[in-house]
């Protein structure tokens, strides 16, 4: 992408897999500590090298990269971590929960069950600091995005949009079905590892039924 | 290091933050990389004031920043001409001066440009988050608290002898950037020109674009001729990385020219800002006009490298004028 980095795609659709891969070839990357390489963004499918190009000649880099992509790890990744994720399903935590249940043609429990039933995989982390894309959903609960966008999502808001589901770390604008709300820290710049989730992690949702007083 | 108060901002403006190149390596975290939007002025700023290239500065937006100075200290103001004052008088840009305690800059509105720069000998002394003290305003880290500058906000430097020997530094005025519409901004296709239709990607390359007032530090937002994609294409792709300067088209066809604010992406991308003239892109002012022209990325990397020596030759310049001049004090006496 432009004169300053490499989009390197490993594969076309989105799978386990593939973004095994592209954890892999960042971790490799990484190690290899080429200089002049500034930041290694993963995605899905892919991973964006972004270089200074008067730091290493582009020709070089792609050779390396090319290089280091046809030797992968022997030792693989380590173990990817779990993640246990406390939920309040639907009234005012999950506005869209109705409207979904009514969407899929089912019940609000079912809705909650098929969304608590599946391990879902961390693909990438991205749209606001700490945003986990999660996936896949269930096949019998996508859903299309909202119509409308909302300009404010409140923090810890978790939403479904087709085959994925996320958590909004901070308020901000989305356009995803939001189901429920979490009371988890996502993101905190001041901790060690500021993102809660990296890419490869296993996230489970639990429902939680809000306490009586 | 306590760093000592040097402005207190009497207002914001219309937006002021504290920002430095940028925060990197945060990507897979979700974290953009913020930065100064123009980082040759921003740059320059700081190698005026005899900072380090990366020492955070304040950077403005329009008109409306008044700070005054809390001590005596040697400022720059660099990029867009906002018509900056100290006190009732002018305040130069592209050089550094002297400000005196109790003196308040101000700017009241833009000549050239849209986002002017000030360092400050020292550099504005915030927290590193993240490797970075640059404000990241999606999440409010960063920078001063995280937010954009307030009334009343107190700001402090870092300690530094004798500041004043760096002021009357003066940027060859032949080495400004210009920053005037219609801009042309050089571009190097990719990564996904080849999903746009042949008609679209030749309006995107000969169609004049005006910027949006929508525009803002995560992206300038462009109306003009559709750039269609290819038929039975979707409007969106699989989430990816994004850098600034990328070239984003929505299913409407009006280019999105991504800024420091943004990580990831999911819309195609027809081509991106070569890295030479990025800097440009903080300066772009709503109502302007765009054209893009393509180049090879040979013709990039070698504009990027001129572009660099515009930054190297003044600094080799400033340290053999250095060596000649016998360095006097602030108390007017030859120094050791």
């Amino acid at each position: 992408m432009g004169d300053r980095s490499f989009l390197v795609e490993l594969g076309e659709k989105i799978s386990p897999d593939v973004n095994c891969r592209v954890q892999q070839l960042m971790r490799q990357l990484q190690d290899a500590q080429l200089e002049g390489v500034r930041e290694l963004a993963p995605g899905y499918r892919s991973l964006l090298v972004v270089f200074d190009p008067l730091a290493i000649a582009p020709d070089y880099l792609r050779e390396r990269i090319t290089e280091i992509d046809a030797h992968p790890l022997s030792a693989g990744l380590p173990p990817a971590k779990q993640v246990a994720v406390p939920v309040f399903y639907g009234g005012e935590c999950g506005p869209d929960l109705e409207a979904v249940a009514a969407h899929l043609g089912t019940s609000t429990d079912e809705v909650i069950r098929l969304h608590t039933g599946t391990i879902y995989r961390v693909y990438m982390i991205g749209f606001t600091p700490g945003y986990p894309y999660l996936g896949e959903l269930p096949v019998e609960l996508a859903v299309p995005r909202r119509s409308t966008p909302r300009t404010r999502v409140p923090k810890g808001s978790v939403g479904i949009a087709q085959r994925q589901t996320g958590i909004y770390p901070v308020e901000s604008p989305g356009g995803w079905q939001i189901i429920g709300w979490t009371p988890i820290e996502l993101f905190d710049p001041g901790r060690p590892l500021p993102s809660l989730l990296e890419m490869g992690d296993q996230v489970k949702f639990e429902a939680v039924r809000p306490v009586e007083i | 290091m306590a760093g000592a108060n040097v402005f207190e901002v009497l207002s914001p403006g219309i937006m002021s933050t504290v920002q430095d190149l940028g925060r990197f390596g945060c990507a897979r975290y979700g974290v953009a990389a913020s930065g100064a939007l123009d980082g040759f002025a921003m740059r320059v700023g700081n190698i005026l004031v005899g900072n380090d290239e990366n020492a955070a500065v304040v950077e403005t937006t329009l008109m409306g920043l008044r700070m005054k100075a809390l001590r005596d200290t040697v400022v720059a103001v660099t990029g867009g001409n906002l018509q900056p004052r100290s006190g009732r008088e002018p305040l130069p840009l592209w050089r550094s001066k002297r400000v005196r305690e109790g003196e308040a800059i101000s700017f009241s509105g833009p000549v050239s440009g849209f986002r002017s720069y000030v360092a400050v000998a020292g550099g504005f002394q915030v927290a590193a988050v993240m490797g970075s003290r640059s404000t990241n305003l999606a999440s409010g880290f960063g920078g001063f608290e995280g937010r954009a500058l307030r009334k009343g906000d107190i700001l402090s430097v870092g300690a530094v002898e004798d500041p004043v020997r760096f002021a009357d530094r003066v940027f060859p005025p032949e080495r400004v950037p210009v920053y005037a519409s219609p801009w042309r901004l050089r571009i190097v296709w990719g990564p996904q020109d080849d999903h746009f239709s042949e008609e679209g990607r030749q309006t995107f390359v000969t169609a004049a674009f005006s910027v949006s007032p929508d525009s803002d530090r995560t992206g300038i937002r462009l109306n003009g001729a559709a750039v269609g994609r290819k038929p039975g294409l979707e409007e969106s792709i699989i989430s990816e990385g994004i850098l600034s300067g990328a070239i984003q088209v929505p299913g409407d066809g009006q280019p999105i020219i991504i800024l420091g604010e943004t990580a990831s992406g999911g819309y195609r991308k027809i081509a991106t800002v070569v890295s030479a003239d990025l800097h440009l892109l903080g300066q772009i002012t709503p109502g302007d006009e765009i054209r893009f022209e393509a180049v090879s990325m040979e013709t990039a990397v070698q504009a990027l490298r001129e572009l660099q020596h515009k930054i190297d030759d003044f600094k080799r310049r400033l340290s053999l004028n250095e060596m000649k001049q016998p360095r006097i004090s602030s108390d007017g006496m030859p120094g050791p």
